[in-house]
């Protein structure tokens, strides 16, 4: 209960009791104009700095300003926060801040029972209302009987609070957002003073907009502060993080930072082709905006101008890259197919997304496992790791690179949209944990061949510019140890196997599969990349309720750790949860002749970790049975 | 060795390099009497006058005749996939700005499968030099229309004449903001030979248009402007500076009236009356590039538009000086901390 008193200079405050909290998950929702996703991360920042392990997830339209309060143009920020280790961004939200009706509508089904809702009243008029589709105002008919509810009238609030800046009401009106996030600040005890450096920072030179934003989130807090509307407020203790420095990721900045570090150290020059899609194309702007690494990015006419670009760095030296997503994936195949012929390094990363055809832009799907592992025509094996966790994309692009260099080979990289555009704090690594990923290029001209054979069989690598190495590479098959063109048919059949061995060989440089919990059980639940913190999570709550079962989450999809059949060898079930149609079942059924139970979720969203959890029950009552 | 190596060996001696030097071991494999023999004995003469070293040349190849041209020269060189040869070129140029490159591409692989790498590249001007061996025809695949094929033509795929109109490359060239855009004949080896040399020295994408004799499937074609007896009546060599005169006796010239051109006689007119090419006019460029379209106009030859833009692979370095000059050169450290870190103390 809150007892409003008088400070010793004359000012009204509030004495709240904080109310413990282990584990939190806030959304924002607003318009897609109305600056949630920069809440969201302005909340995330903050959070990550008072010591909370976090994860968050942004869900936004694909359209940049859909109209203005309809259902289809709401965008939210998941943030979830924990004293606790924490994977997943959370399932249901214990506060649902909503701008307008449209915000409300969309996202109340996710909220807890008896959770909190701060709704924006002034966009609750009757226009907002029709446009999400209300018969009747939700905060009148009993709609949201069942939640704590918070009406405020942020809009008015924050142009009152923001009369001195001389602003017109609309641009006033802009700060809303900032109101908003100032109030869940008192609410969660967050400080302002991060938020309000940022604001110096981004808003410097624009002193107007500056301060007033400033002047709304202080607003907010202290609306939190004074009013009688706000009798709760909840803190949440720091998690007991491994100790080292921080700082909070996407997957995709994770994974262009990743580029960046086995360019140092590999001591190449970075280069990436790309055109940009979603969710890819935060990498290419990471990148541009890292000049001083030396690493070239060239924004391409095309997907496939982006991967033949790459191709031609590569053969210049560079340590090449391209990002993309599904589609561009397509686009890209046939020159996949030739960097496997010419055996360049090269690392492709699909950021994957809801398919087919265009499908699902801005939603998460892991359903291009398939198109990685087997979408060349001839045949064209290509390594494939997958990240699982946004600061994972790090590690990543930095092992895909390794391989490609050591292997001279095309690596495909899969992340997705989950993990791309989610975050997480990240414990940096230091430099001296990074491996030397260096590789040798050609050194003896006289006896150099172009595709001659080291003893992980990779051939050498020789850049124009180096005298006596001159050769020729290309897409047509290639005569054994000289490179020549061969159309000889028993040469063909060797070069195929060849290119096979290589790659299958990587098997022996790759770390074994690991395993969560037992080593043996009546189930294993076993994913690849984003599904990995909501199956972690429904593991340790079964591992906390006394139940025997593993997670395996599988990084490398191709080769397979070569114990990989062993370690499945050892469950009675296999149960394999994926945003797919059971596309790593199908691979696993098919190298080691096992029986999976396939869970498929396509629905553009990640799993919740109460579904794994009752999959997993509900093979084990069958099992008992 | 690191691309900072190879930056270092500049300073060598050039070997003094002959034809031979950049034939490959590689049997020619081109149909006797195809133009492409003429196109690669002029690259491998023009390169030795050039004085570029062989290490330092690269030559990149799409899918065609054309296209096989890499395997015969004794440099390096990538051939890869149908029209992609300008997009795999320009990567290899940004990346490593040192090297000569090359691309020999057809007009099916320059302007039909990879018709959008060639009009970005030249808007790019990445420092490549393009050479279209333009047949007017798919050779390879053995005879069917290209998007050069005149319109009625009859080709495998169009027994009853082709009803697509025909792309002017001259025009795409300059629309697509071409720094150097130029025109030669395969049977013309001397003239091949000079606008290889200028294409070399040209700083950005040069783009020759070659018309290339097919002996197989498109025989002739051009006879009207390579056979003795008919070519100097319809070819008109462009020299920046100088007028246009042609015709077997030189009697002829071209005379600019308002924006359109006209045949006159030097009978009636003396050669200071006639257009003097000026190849640094983007405007005059386009109505040579127009002037055949008309009946009774020869055929221009020669260097359309040669004018200088900054390159690509120029401008991108510089943004990386700039970035180094400003904030250091990146280490991991750098990499890793820059953005808002925090620290999670042993105690915690």
């Amino acid at each position: 209960m809150a007892t409003t008193v008088e400070t010793a200079d004359g000012r009204q405050t509030k004495i709240v009791d904080y109310t413990e909290v282990d584990d939190v998950t806030i959304r924002f929702a607003g318009d897609s104009g109305d600056g949630m996703q920069l809440t969201g991360t302005q909340f995330t920042t903050t959070t990550a700095q008072v010591g909370n392990d976090l994860s968050t997830f942004p869900d936004y339209p694909s359209e940049i300003r859909a109209p203005s309060g309809t259902l289809y143009g709401v965008s939210g920020f998941q943030i979830h926060f924990s004293s606790r280790i924490i994977y997943t961004p959370g399932d249901r939200f214990d506060t649902l801040v909503a701008m307008n009706p449209a915000a409300l509508k969309v996202n109340l089904k996710q909220l807890h029972e008896g959770g909190n809702v701060i709704v924006n009243t002034d966009a609750f008029d009757a226009k907002h209302l029709k446009l999400a589709k209300y018969e009747s105002n939700p905060l009148e008919d009993g709609t949201l009987k069942n939640y704590k509810v918070f009406p405020v009238p942020i809009t008015t609030l924050t142009t009152r609070a923001l009369e001195e800046t001389g602003l017109s009401p609309k641009d006033m009106a802009r700060s809303k957002n900032f109101f908003a996030l100032g109030m869940l600040y008192w609410m969660y005890n967050r400080p302002t003073e991060p938020t309000i450096e940022w604001i110096q920072e981004k808003f410097g030179r624009n002193p107007v907009v500056a301060k007033a934003n400033d002047l709304a989130l202080k607003a907010g807090y202290s609306f939190g502060n004074m009013t009688e509307v706000f009798s709760v407020q909840y803190n949440v203790r720091p998690a007991k993080l491994p100790p080292g420095d921080y700082r909070n990721v996407t997957g995709n900045e994770a994974t262009a930072l990743g580029m960046i570090a086995a360019c140092l150290k590999s001591g190449l020059p970075g280069f990436l082709g790309s055109y940009p899609i979603t969710p890819a194309t935060e990498i290419l702007q990471e990148l541009a905006a890292r000049k001083r690494y030396g690493f070239k990015t060239f924004q391409a006419e095309d997907e496939i101008a982006g991967v033949c670009t790459s191709i031609g760095a590569a053969f210049g030296g560079s340590l090449a890259f391209t990002t993309t997503s599904g589609p561009g994936m397509a686009l890209k195949t046939e020159a996949i197919g030739l960097a496997v012929m010419v055996e360049l390094p090269l690392v492709i990363v699909n950021v994957q997304r809801g398919g087919p055809s265009t499908g699902l832009p801005t939603k998460p799907e892991q359903s291009d496992l398939f198109q990685a592992v087997l979408g060349r025509n001839g045949e064209a094996p290509v390594p494939v790791i997958a990240a699982h966790s946004p600061a994972n994309c790090f590690y990543g692009a930095f092992e895909a690179a390794r391989l490609a260099l050591k292997y001279m080979t095309p690596v495909i990289l899969l992340t997705d949209g989950f993990l791309a555009n989610g975050s997480e704090p990240w414990l940096l690594p230091k430099d001296e944990d990074l491996p030397d990923i260096s590789v040798p290029f050609a050194s003896d001209p006289d006896a150099f061949q172009p595709y001659e054979r080291n003893d992980h069989l990779s051939r050498p690598w020789a850049v124009p510019g180096m005298p006596g190495f001159e050769h020729r590479i290309g897409g047509l098959e290639k005569q054994h140890i000289t490179g020549s063109v061969s159309h000889d048919p028993m040469n063909h059949q060797f070069m195929v196997e060849m290119r096979a061995k290589k790659i299958a060989g990587i098997a022996d440089d790759i770390p074994g599969q690991t395993v969560f919990g037992p080593q043996e059980a009546e189930l294993a639940i076993v994913g690849w990349g984003g599904t990995y913190g909501d199956i972690r999570t429904a593991v340790e709550r079964l591992q906390g309720k006394g139940v025997s079962v593993a997670h395996i989450h599988i990084r490398y999809l191709n080769p397979f750790p070569k114990n990989l059949g062993e370690v499945l060898s050892r469950y009675k079930a296999i149960l394999i949860p994926e945003n797919n149609l059971g596309q790593l079942s199908f691979l696993l059924s098919a190298h080691y002749h096992i029986s999976p139970i396939s869970f498929p979720k396509i629905q553009g969203k990640p799993f919740t970790p109460v579904e794994i959890e009752e999959k997993a029950n509900e093979i084990l009552n069958t099992m008992e049975r | 060795m690191t691309n900072e190596d190879i930056k270092t060996n500049v300073n060598e001696q050039i070997k003094v390099l002959t034809a031979k030097d950049l034939s490959s071991d590689q049997d020619v494999r081109w149909c006797p009497g195809c133009g492409d023999y003429s196109m690669l004995s002029q690259l491998q003469r023009a390169l030795p006058e050039v004085g570029v070293r062989k290490e330092d040349i690269a030559v990149i190849a799409g899918i065609g005749c054309s296209s096989r041209f890499p395997y015969y020269m004794d440099t390096y060189g990538l051939h890869g996939i149908h029209g992609r040869a300008l997009a795999i070129a320009s990567g290899l140029k940004t990346a490593h700005p040192n090297l000569t490159v090359w691309v020999s591409t057809g007009d099916g692989d320059c302007l039909s499968i990879g018709g959008n790498h060639f009009i970005h590249t030249l808007r790019r001007n990445v420092d490549i030099n393009v050479m279209m061996f333009n047949n007017q025809i798919y050779a390879l695949t053995k005879g069917q229309y290209s998007p050069t094929s005149q319109h009625g033509q009859k080709t495998k795929t169009s027994p009853t004449g082709v009803i697509d109109h025909p792309f002017n490359p001259m025009l795409i060239g300059l629309g697509a903001e071409g720094t150097f855009v130029a025109r030669s004949l395969d049977r013309d080896p001397k003239h091949l030979k000079e606008m290889m040399i200028r294409m070399y020295n040209h700083k950005g994408t040069s783009f020759i248009d070659v018309l290339q004799n097919c002996v197989i499937f498109n025989e002739g074609v051009f006879d009207l402007y390579t056979s003795k007896e008919t070519r100097g009546d319809n070819v008109v060599y462009l020299e920046h500076g100088k007028p246009l005169v042609f015709g077997n006796e030189r009697d002829k010239g071209i005379r600019l009236d308002g924006f359109r051109t006209q045949v006159v006689s030097l009978k009636d007119y003396s050669e200071s009356d006639l257009l003097v090419h000026n190849s640094k006019s983007k405007e005059l460029a386009f109505i040579l590039a127009h002037m055949n379209d008309q009946a009774g106009f020869p055929l221009p030859i020669g260097v359309f538009l040669d004018i200088e833009r900054v390159t690509y692979e120029d401008e991108l370095a510089q943004h990386i000086e700039r970035a180094v000059e400003k904030e250091g050169e990146g280490t991991i450290e750098s990499l890793l901390y820059d953005a808002h870190t925090w620290t999670i103390d042993d105690e915690n």
